[in-house]
């Protein structure tokens, strides 16, 4: 009785899934999605916590309370306190922590089987020369184990790049033949372990569980070696495809126990992960293989930048206010650097300042602005800038031509025209904002240091284009200022 | 060979199911605008939390007097519970953000 009741159970978890990601997908139902989602997850847990059959002993329900406990507090406070503008770092954490959870799963199995089955191991061999291992279990494990290390080991690095722990990326000496080989010898001693059992004899013919560990090290390692030779900008191409890596650990651990509701869940973000990893690469014109296996700053950027250079210009806040003011359309292009200086609130005070002088004011927004797409959406939405305000890159290109002054906020290589004329350049051929097309091109960097894929910006001599330097926030509270004492 | 082949008939109800909840995971994502990558992302980041069953199952099974096993079930646990909190909590803090206006 009980067990028909969880399996409804696991079929609510299983539909809700699917219909909240389907919901999250529009702008106007997304936050129910995400809500629907969450109660068919707690459907699931509590089903299966209360609706066990059998007996358990109370100390093991208080270590599961206790774990859950402690989890939500921790994780209902990160989740409440972390800046916007960490949210990057954040996903990649908490998808490390599924896929560690998936592998110590497989360990705890892979330790139970070992206890439990060997004796038979031992005997059917010794009497009849054949001793089928079961094969399905011992893929689920190990695969679980594997993919489960990989997506957390990855993570981790993943998250200590974009925090700035780990700011180059590091390239050992053929880092792609290295991981080539490094996941040759996981996969083979994968194959090699469900063939055999899992389990090998000593020489004193004892037997030992103790290739489960090597395979464990080989994942965890092939995880460190796949993240650390990718570049910052590439970083929300890796988190995306390690999270459909979680979830692929995750639908092994239902193949284990015939789980639906794992199963689903599982593949669900396996399967929606993996387009969505495909559908970031499209938005930077990168193919997958080459964000994995040849990353940004190699042979390509080390060949010298651009040779012609001309003139720098700068421009004071003074006359960058009077060019704003009689402006009739200006376009702002937020970038990273916008968010990392603080500076998305200043930004909505200048455009609310603007359209009340009468100039008409956009955003323009790159897929890959921020550093995940979408991104600066979520940070400048935190500061009350309105939906419809911001523009997609294929809708604002076409209006650049009647634009009168273009702001460029901490963004670089979305703006780049080497994208479209450099064919040396690592970034030719991603779709860019089209800036150089307006009357002003206006600047706000810190410095001349070059962007996040590390390449110079020609965009910057032209003879349009000013630089209005300083830290984002200081300066736009300072041309505000400036905006609020004319007329 | 023969091993493979009685493994797929063996297991056909399984195989159709994941074949399918691909295709699903694959429509329900088709068409997604840009601007909710990132939220989608996150979102399905605390759905892969599913994981979290099948740790609390562990725990429900292990015996008593095993406590490596007891420990790492109980540190599964936590984990998975962070993964599907945290991200669910974070997702709709991101979505909160678009409401607003």
């Amino acid at each position: 009785m009980k067990h028909n009741i969880l399996e409804i159970c696991y079929l609510i978890g299983s539909v809700t899934f699917i219909m909240g990601l389907k919901m999250m997908g529009n702008a106007k139902t997304a936050r129910k999605g995400n809500m629907v989602g969450a109660l068919g997850m707690t459907i699931a847990i509590l089903g299966t916590i209360f609706l066990h059959e059998g007996e358990v002993s109370g100390m093991i329900y208080g270590l599961i309370f206790g774990a859950i406990a402690l989890g939500t507090i921790i994780g209902w406070m990160t989740a409440k306190k972390v800046q916007m503008t960490k949210m990057p770092e954040l996903v990649s954490m908490f998808n490390g922590m599924g896929g560690a959870c998936a592998a110590l799963i497989s360990l705890i199995e892979f330790n139970h089987y070992y206890h439990s089955e060997f004796p038979k191991v031992v005997l059917n061999a010794a009497i009849t020369g054949a001793y089928h291992p079961p094969y399905g279990f011992l893929i689920a494990v190990f695969a679980g184990l594997v993919i489960g290390s990989i997506s957390f080991s990855g993570s981790v690095i993943a998250f200590l790049k974009l925090n700035g722990t780990m700011d180059k990326p590091i390239r050992l000496p053929a880092y792609n033949i290295v991981n080539l080989v490094v996941l040759i010898i996981t996969f083979g001693l994968l194959a090699f372990m469900v063939y055999s059992g899992g389990i090998i004899l000593t020489n004193d013919l004892q037997p030992s569980g103790i290739m489960i560990y090597a395979l464990l090290a080989l994942a965890l390692i092939y995880g460190i070696l796949f993240t650390i030779p990718i570049g910052g900008a590439d970083m929300p191409v890796v988190i995306s495809l390690l999270n459909s890596f979680t979830g692929l650990a995750a639908a092994f651990g239902g193949f284990l126990y015939d789980n639906k509701v794992m199963l689903t869940g599982g593949i669900l973000v396996g399967s929606a992960g993996t387009l969505l990893t495909v559908i970031m690469c499209k938005a930077m014109n990168r193919s997958l293989g080459s964000v994995i296996f040849g990353a940004f700053g190699g042979s390509t950027a080390a060949a010298g930048g651009p040779d012609v250079k001309g003139s720098i210009k700068d421009i004071q806040v003074s006359d960058l206010a009077v060019l704003m003011n009689y402006s009739k359309k200006v376009v702002i292009v937020p970038g990273y650097g916008l968010a990392v200086a603080q500076a998305q609130h200043v930004i909505h005070e200048l455009e609310l300042l603007l359209e009340e002088r009468g100039v008409e004011v956009k955003y323009a927004i790159h897929p890959v602005a921020g550093r995940m797409p979408g991104h600066m959406n979520v940070l400048l939405a935190e500061s009350n800038v309105s939906y419809d305000k911001l523009v997609e890159m294929d809708d604002i290109n076409p209006e650049f031509e009647q634009t009168d002054v273009v702001l460029i906020v901490g963004a670089n290589d979305v703006v780049n025209p080497a994208a479209k004329t450099d064919p040396s350049s690592p970034i030719y051929g991603m779709p860019i904002l089209e800036v150089d097309r307006a009357k002003n091109i206006i600047v706000n960097k810190r410095s001349m240091s070059a962007g996040y894929a590390g390449i110079d910006n020609l965009l910057f001599y032209d003879p349009k284009c000013s630089m209005f330097f300083g830290d984002a926030k200081k300066a736009l509270t300072e041309l505000v200022a400036e905006l609020k004492t004319m007329e | 060979m023969r091993e493979i082949l009685s493994f797929i008939s063996e297991n056909r109800e399984m195989i159709y199911f994941v074949v399918l909840s691909i295709f699903v995971g694959i429509e329900v994502i088709g068409g997604v605008p840009t601007v909710l990558h990132t939220p989608l992302m996150s979102g399905a980041n605390a759905i892969h939390g599913v994981v979290i069953v099948g740790a609390i199952y562990v725990m429900l099974h292990v015996e008593m007097d095993n406590y490596l096993g007891l420990g790492l079930g109980f540190l599964a646990v936590l984990l998975g519970t962070l993964n599907v909190v945290g991200g669910f909590v974070v997702t709709d803090r991101m979505l909160e953000m678009f409401k607003k206006k």
